[in-house]
């Protein structure tokens, strides 16, 4: 780019308005010398300011691996221990122009303990540029990361075959690489890939057409960026229009607008739309696009609309084309990245976001585990960090959707971890196993309240948690006994009892264990719409699960009753001998003594049973319960 | 220009909707004037929905105090201004003290002070990515610890544009929905959108001083001149706008937004090198981070 002068400003400045802005990922490790290649764009595209190069020169005396040659790499490893480590741990993302396209660049790390990282720098990205170490050709890592690519649906390939410096420039070496990875990728829904021959190190073929390499004659690094046709804005405004509310907007009793950000088709006043997942139906008033009425807005604008009529339209709802709706569905087939360190087991509750709805969703099951380094079907029963998997999930609401191959807004999807609110998974929805609308729920006459009524109680379901010996039978024993005494309509469920039965497949895992939790929480809550007083005891060594059993009952039914024995004392009873079993290695994954038990935060009823007879616990209960 | 401009709008949305208490970091340079902006187009017709937040050092150009009264006026929001009342009693200055501990007391601790008063839990901040190496790995939706601690390791995955902001209680969310923008882009929207800015962007004729190789503007009577230093009158602007004795101008003619946009494109030197509290050691800015910074 040419020096400007602010005569040429207005004709600049117009120029600049019409420009398009590629989003790209960059693939690759350390060795591969990605962040090398990003300085080195950076670099020549101008973008390095003078006192950056200065603070460059002195980071590459102190941290530099070039020798008396600038490290570009340090231009681009943000975060201190990672220049250090010199290892890239995290996602930057990188800005420069060219004369005709304004460009994202998404740093992330190649390793495969880093593939959450490339799944979050992918997902926003138009292109990959995958480097190839020319010495070493296609690799597992380049699979892996090809893989990545195509699940987050990236279309597009830069396939940078770089250090052709190390391998003579030699022809040969770049035509068999080229060979080897369209072989490979042919399983992959690619719709291009481009192959350049390039060092990085010395520029060959970043920006210029480099003179060691004449038997190349395809376009350099940037003038393939600058002209790749990626062709999603046109598809995305060619779809149906399809825009998730995302804050309903009312100053004042005149004015109800409904703000959100168009994900696929146009707009305009006029146009007939729906609500979903509502159904109902009404026009466009008008487009505010900030401050002014527009008479048109596309994919991708942020708008605020008025409505026609006055609907019932929230946050979450989606406003969608009247003659082409998306499906409405509680029941998906997904890819899932599992993203967290603990690891996933069908089951348990998550919240997920889609676009602008939130709804807690359970895996029901993993269809197969997908090894990221060789495509590979795998059976798997929990998913660890990193690991990708075809599973089904349910949702507690219906979502209105699309494929994710169709719309990433649409179909894209995060898990949060209901406790500690981190991001735990991210999803790509492929298709609804049966849509919402089929089920029906019995319309019954008869309700939980009439039934508790008959039997003069309130239906409530007793929790009880603790370690094994700690006295939780005993004490569910004893309150059974009072209740009946005192008329009431009571069942025990205990947890020897049920593993004997109805749980009888279920192990002692983790997956299992939260499995088990899962069944006899349904089981409670069926006898609690009976109008029975349920008691539970259960060791339910996790939090995680005790919440999804209380997230299925009423407020105030469910009453968490943690008996709190400590450990040594637990041991010392050992009833059963299953700590002397376990201490000798005869019992694996027992609470306690290996397997983590998680005490109840704020339990409704905390019994510290230590040196207090079981009857002294069951008087202060049958009092809490009244 | 225009998908930047939704991107921002839209996070700025979802920052609201899903907020207890947020608030807008009001710092009056060309960043929160563009900020500012997009969240009165996000909300119109309504004003946006929530306060305007200055943690004032005392020590800010007089041009932009009076910018600052000018635009809480025009956009009919609330302004929440703090000082740090410990640092204003010890008399707390970046002459007397030096620079770091000037910014740790009436920046860093003040803002901790106004957001722990107040119990904002989502905080808008101007930060954009490309200014500086740490922030190129800043999420748009940065998560802070108890006591507002940054812990690059504990920062959650953005995927697409779907950001969980959800929180435990003490936990707080710096949002920063300009986190794409480069310095470039602000000024061509500044110029495209007609967004007041506080004058001292433009070159004009001020006294200055200089110090360390850098001028430094005498913006009043509290510079403390060295024996026969006085101050010289040069054609001058500024890039960046902080506190004024360690913000540093730079000679320029860039006297129109056009010009300026044209300086910033054929510019030699990145912004934050006026900025006189970012070079003293390696990766300094992740260490202000950490600490509770911007």
């Amino acid at each position: 780019m040419g020096i400007l002068h602010a005569k040429d400003i207005a004709s600049y400045l117009e120029n600049q308005r019409n420009k398009e802005t590629l989003r790209f990922i960059t693939c690759g490790s350390v060795d591969d010398g990605k962040s090398t290649l990003i300085g080195r764009l950076l670099f020549e595209s101008k973008c390095i300011f003078d006192d950056q190069l200065q603070a460059l020169e002195s980071d590459s005396r102190r941290y530099g691996t070039q020798g008396e040659k600038m490290d570009l790499a340090l231009l681009v490893d943000g975060l201190q221990a990672e220049r250090e480590q010199g290892i890239t741990i995290d996602v930057a993302y990188r800005f420069f122009a060219t004369d005709r396209r304004r460009y994202i660049v998404a740093d992330t790390p190649g390793h495969e303990q880093y593939t959450r990282n490339m799944a979050t720098g992918a997902s926003t990205a138009d292109l990959a540029v995958i480097l190839i170490d020319a010495r070493k050709g296609v690799l597992t890592q380049t699979r892996r990361h090809s893989r990545i690519v195509a699940l987050m649906g990236i279309r597009h390939v830069l396939l940078a075959v770089n250090k052709m410096d190390l391998v003579d420039f030699d022809q040969a070496t770049f035509d068999r690489i080229v060979a080897d990875y369209r072989e490979f990728a042919a399983g992959f829904e690619f719709s291009a890939i481009q192959a350049i021959p390039l060092s990085g190190l010395d520029g060959d073929n970043v920006l210029l057409h480099s003179a060691r390499m004449p038997w190349y004659d395809g376009p350099t690094l940037m003038e393939y960026l600058d002209t790749v046709d990626i062709g999603s804005g046109a598809a995305a405004r060619q779809g149906a229009f399809r825009m998730p509310v995302q804050w309903v907007n009312r100053p004042n009793l005149d004015f109800r607008g409904f703000c959100g950000r168009i994900a696929e088709g146009e707009l305009r006043p006029g146009d007939t739309v729906r609500v979903l997942p509502s159904g109902v139906q009404t026009r466009i008033k008008a487009i505010l696009a900030g401050f002014d009425e527009v008479p048109h807005a596309q994919s991708g604008d942020s708008v605020t609309v008025t409505l026609a009529d006055e609907v019932d339209a929230s946050r979450g709802d989606v406003l969608v084309a009247s003659d082409n709706p998306p499906e409405v569905a509680d029941q998906f087939e997904a890819k899932l990245l599992w993203m967290a360190e603990h690891s996933m087991s069908p089951g348990r509750q998550y919240l997920l976001k889609l676009a602008c709805s939130e709804v807690t969703a359970t895996i029901t099951e993993i269809k197969h585990r997908e090894d990221v380094n060789t495509g590979a079907r795998l059976a798997a029963k929990v998913l660890g960090l990193n690991e990708i998997a075809t599973v089904n999930l349910s949702t507690s609401a219906p979502l209105v959707f699309e494929p994710y191959g169709v719309n990433r807004r649409m179909g894209g999807f995060i898990l949060i971890d209901k406790l500690t609110f981190e991001t735990v998974g991210a999803g790509m929805i492929e298709f609804a196993l049966r849509r919402a609308s089929n089920i029906h729920w019995q319309a019954l006459e008869l309700n939980k309240a009439a039934r508790a009524a008959q039997k003069h109680q309130s239906a409530r379901c007793v929790w009880f948690t603790g370690l094994s010996g700690s006295g939780k039978s005993t004490i569910a024993n004893l309150l059974e006994k009072r209740l009946h005494a005192a008329g009431k309509h009571t069942y025990l469920l205990d947890g020897d009892n049920v593993r004997h039965g109805l749980n009888r497949d279920l192990g002692f895992t983790e997956a299992d264990r939260v499995e088990n939790i899962r069944r006899v929480a349904e089981v409670a809550k069926l006898m609690v719409d009976a109008g029975l007083i349920v008691l539970v005891s259960f060791i339910s060594p996790f939090r995680n699960e005790r919440r999804m059993a209380r997230d299925m009952f009423a407020e105030g039914e469910f009453v968490e009753v943690f008996v709190d024995t400590p450990l040594d004392e637990c041991e010392r009873r050992d009833v059963k001998g299953l700590y002397a079993k376990a201490r000798s290695g005869n019992l694996k994954n027992f609470t306690g003594i290996d397997s983590p038990y998680e005490a109840p935060e704020n339990p409704e009823v905390h019994l510290r049973t230590a040196g207090q007879a079981p009857e002294t616990g069951m008087d202060q209960l049958f009092d809490a319960l009244d | 220009m225009n998908a930047l401009e939704a991107e921002s709008i839209e996070i700025i949305r979802e920052a609201v909707a899903t907020a207890r208490n947020p608030v807008m970091m009001y710092s009056i340079g060309k960043d929160s004037s563009v900020m500012l902006h997009l969240a009165r187009k996000a909300f119109y017709p309504a004003p946006p929905p929530f306060p305007l937040l200055h943690i004032d050092t005392g020590w800010k150009f007089r041009a932009m105090y009076a910018h600052r009264d000018r635009m809480v006026a025009e956009s009919g929001m609330k302004l929440i201004t703090h000082v740090n009342p410990e640092g204003l009693a010890a008399g707390v200055g970046p002459f007397s003290h030096g620079s770091n501990y000037h910014t740790d007391v009436m920046k860093t601790q003040a803002l901790k002070q106004a957001l722990d008063a107040h119990g904002f839990d989502m905080v808008f901040g101007g930060a954009r990515r490309d200014e500086e190496k740490s922030r190129a790995k800043e999420r748009v939706f940065s998560f802070r610890a108890p006591g507002h601690r940054w812990d690059p390791k504990a920062q959650r995955p953005e995927l697409w544009s779907l950001y969980n902001t959800r929180i435990k209680p003490d936990e707080t969310i710096r949002a920063f929905p300009i986190s794409n923008w480069t310095e470039l882009d602000i000024w061509q929207y500044i110029h495209a959108e007609g967004i007041p800015i506080v004058p001292l962007y433009l070159a004009a004729e001020r006294p200055v001083v200089q110090r360390g190789g850098q001028w430094i503007m005498v913006d009043d009577e509290r510079f403390p001149f060295a024996e026969g230093e006085q101050a010289v009158i040069r054609r001058v602007r500024f890039r960046t706008l902080g506190c004024w004795p360690l913000t540093a101008a730079i000679e320029s003619d860039a006297d129109t937004l056009e010009a300026v946009i044209a300086e910033t494109f054929n510019a030699r030197s990145s912004e934050r090198q006026g900025r006189l509290i970012d070079s003293d050691v390696p990766g300094s800015m992740e260490k202000k981070k950490q600490e509770g910074y911007f």
